[in-house]
């Protein structure tokens, strides 16, 4: 069944007199790698809060395996499998990687409001956050509050938090950005590494991991949908050029 | 921060040495300190109140300056029990964490959004409230002259409130025991760690599929059930009820206690009372009049040279507590 696992239809978003998302009717079919392009300030973070509940569209719908989900906020649509990360890391400060890991993990288990059992007892309890951490080149950092981490092991974190949700769609909003070329690696082979039923939306600057990543682009202008299409297609498309790539030349 | 990064926390959930150290002292007081025995019971029920105030401040980041709302009620609905329906200590307890419960649970809908400005205000103003509403009500609370003829039976039916405390400290530091057994309990398992996350980043907590709006019902309802059991016991070991307890420098002299202890660790709440009580008494022999000059001073000091790197330096030289610092913001 190819059905499509995330679709908006005519999903809008007004701040004042501002247009962040004009009209844009998105659809992803399961397992579909589908970069999101566009200038900055074209609307794509928009679109990642509208999707996951963090904005409230001024008009239009949000369908996540055919049910609407517009109305619902924003825990639920992750307990649904609908995971983000941020392009501005958002950790726990306070926690360190093994006990925010642990708690990613206990809430997708829904066990999340235990109140006996505790959270981080002995190793065997967290052998999956650890492995994961591990996988991520985290393991060194296992027990260092977020608070103190670099930069490079934040954004690791980060990313890492999405994937211990087990998402069925995961939604990457600029993965990569300040992350260490040694650590790109890591990450964009983890994300090459996921199983082929989870959908993937990735924002990206970057234009050889679009290229690389994604199976489909869609491209953002001022909030709306100019064109949407095989790299390929992308590529050549003058449309795409003159306003993408023009713009990377001054940037 | 100033705290040792490197060096790694360790499990949390473990009991250290110097915990059952701190219990041992606090019993053994009963036994080498029996003069003290009534001070010592109000600083069981005062470091009840604290940890009560620490689940929703420093775990959830729920700050509240009318706490005294929740141990108010415990202390009138213990002493009215006791009046009018049976003197029975337990049964009393329960009706009045029962009622304080409720009030929690009702409240907490107005905690839930909003800055820290407008809770600071909402609290105090539901604390306000409950305070002129006993004041009103007078032909119940007793108003101003405070609720009088309370008795509190003997406690199990055995054992009676003697005039030195000593049965009511022993009752008390039970009841603190348990009730903090309980919340660490807690605060180590999914449910403490989601709090500290909505207390961290409410917005990645959601992210991550955490019921934030749900979960800070529940622990203010469980901190409303705490602060009540405190207001209850200290009904029941002086057989009385004023509106002293409903008063806003309960608020005050709570959150000033935690502070001083150190919030999110919830031993900071049993020694940042003890801490609280020695300073009030030794600076009020010292000054009666104006002792709240020099406590004012103290958190003057404290708040700008940060309590975080104090207590650190603190508990470095103790050797006890979180190797990690507390929050950042």
């Amino acid at each position: 069944m190819s059905a499509l696992v995330l679709a908006t239809h005519g999903l809008q978003k007004r701040f004042g007199g501002i247009a962040a998302t004009q009209n844009v009717s998105l659809a992803l079919a399961r397992g579909e790698r589908r970069a999101l392009i566009g200038p900055n300030g074209a609307g794509k973070t928009t679109l990642v809060n509208l999707l996951t509940g963090m904005l409230t569209p001024s008009s239009g719908t949000i369908e996540l395996d055919g049910d609407d989900i517009t109305p619902l906020p924003p825990h639920q649509r992750a307990r649904r499998g609908l995971v983000r990360t941020f392009q501005i890391t958002q950790l726990f400060d306070t926690l360190t990687p093994l006990e925010t890991i642990a708690l990613v993990i206990a809430e997708r288990d829904r066990v999340g409001s235990r109140l006996w059992r505790p959270l981080v007892a002995n190793a065997g309890d967290t052998d999956e956050a650890a492995q994961l951490l591990a996988t991520l080149h985290l393991g060194d950092a296992l027990r260092q509050r977020a608070a103190i981490l670099p930069y490079g092991k934040r954004r690791l974190l980060e990313i890492a938090i999405a994937l211990a949700a087990k998402p069925h769609v995961l939604l990457l909003d600029e993965p990569l950005a300040g992350v260490p070329a040694s650590e790109s690696r890591e990450i964009l082979d983890t994300l090459a590494a996921l199983p082929q039923d989870v959908t993937v939306l990735l924002i990206e600057h970057d234009m050889d991991v679009v290229f690389r990543f994604a199976t489909r682009i869609s491209v953002l202008v001022n909030g709306a949908l100019m064109v949407e299409g095989a790299p390929e297609e992308i590529a050549r498309d003058p449309q795409v050029r003159a306003v993408y790539l023009g713009e990377a030349r001054y940037a | 921060m100033e705290s040792l990064p490197t060096r790694k926390a360790i499990e949390p959930a473990r009991i250290r040495a110097w915990e059952i150290v701190v219990w041992l002292i606090a019993l053994a007081m009963w036994f080498v300190a029996p003069k003290y025995a009534p001070l010592l019971n109000e600083i069981a029920i005062l470091a009840l109140f604290a940890v009560s105030l620490d689940l929703i401040l420093g775990y959830s980041g729920i700050v509240s300056l009318g706490h005294a709302a929740f141990f108010g009620t415990g202390t009138y609905v213990a002493a009215l029990f006791a009046k009018h329906v049976i003197p029975d200590p337990i049964v009393g307890l329960l009706a009045a964490v029962a009622v304080s419960t409720l009030l929690g649970f009702l409240t907490s809908a107005l905690v839930l959004r909003g800055t820290d400005l407008t809770r600071l205000m909402v609290t105090l103003g539901v604390a306000l409230i409950l305070y002129e509403l006993a004041n009103r009500f007078d032909n119940i609370t007793g108003g101003a002259d405070g609720l009088q003829g309370v008795v509190t039976g003997p406690l199990f039916g055995t054992f009676a409130f003697d005039l030195g405390g000593r049965v009511a400290y022993l009752y008390s530091l039970t009841i603190l025991f348990v009730l903090f057994m309980l919340a660490r309990r807690i605060i180590n398992a999914p449910f403490g760690y989601g709090l500290r996350a909505i207390r961290d980043n409410p917005r990645r907590a959601a992210a991550i599929g955490i019921p934030v709006n749900r979960r800070l019902i529940a622990v203010y309802t469980l901190a409303a059930a705490y602060a009540g059991t405190a207001g209850a016991l200290l009904a029941q070991t002086t057989n009385f009820a004023s509106l002293d307890a409903l008063d806003f420098h309960r608020s005050a002299d709570v959150l000033l206690a935690l502070v001083l202890g150190g919030v999110g660790w919830l031993y900071g709440g049993i020694l940042g009372t003890v801490a609280f009580k020695l300073m009030h008494d030794f600076i009020s022999a010292l000054t009666p009049q104006y002792w709240q000059f020099w406590i004012g001073l103290v958190f003057v000091v404290l708040m700008v040279a940060g309590r975080d790197r104090l207590s650190a330096g603190m508990r470095r030289l103790l050797r006890i507590g979180p190797t990690r610092t507390g929050t950042e913001r």
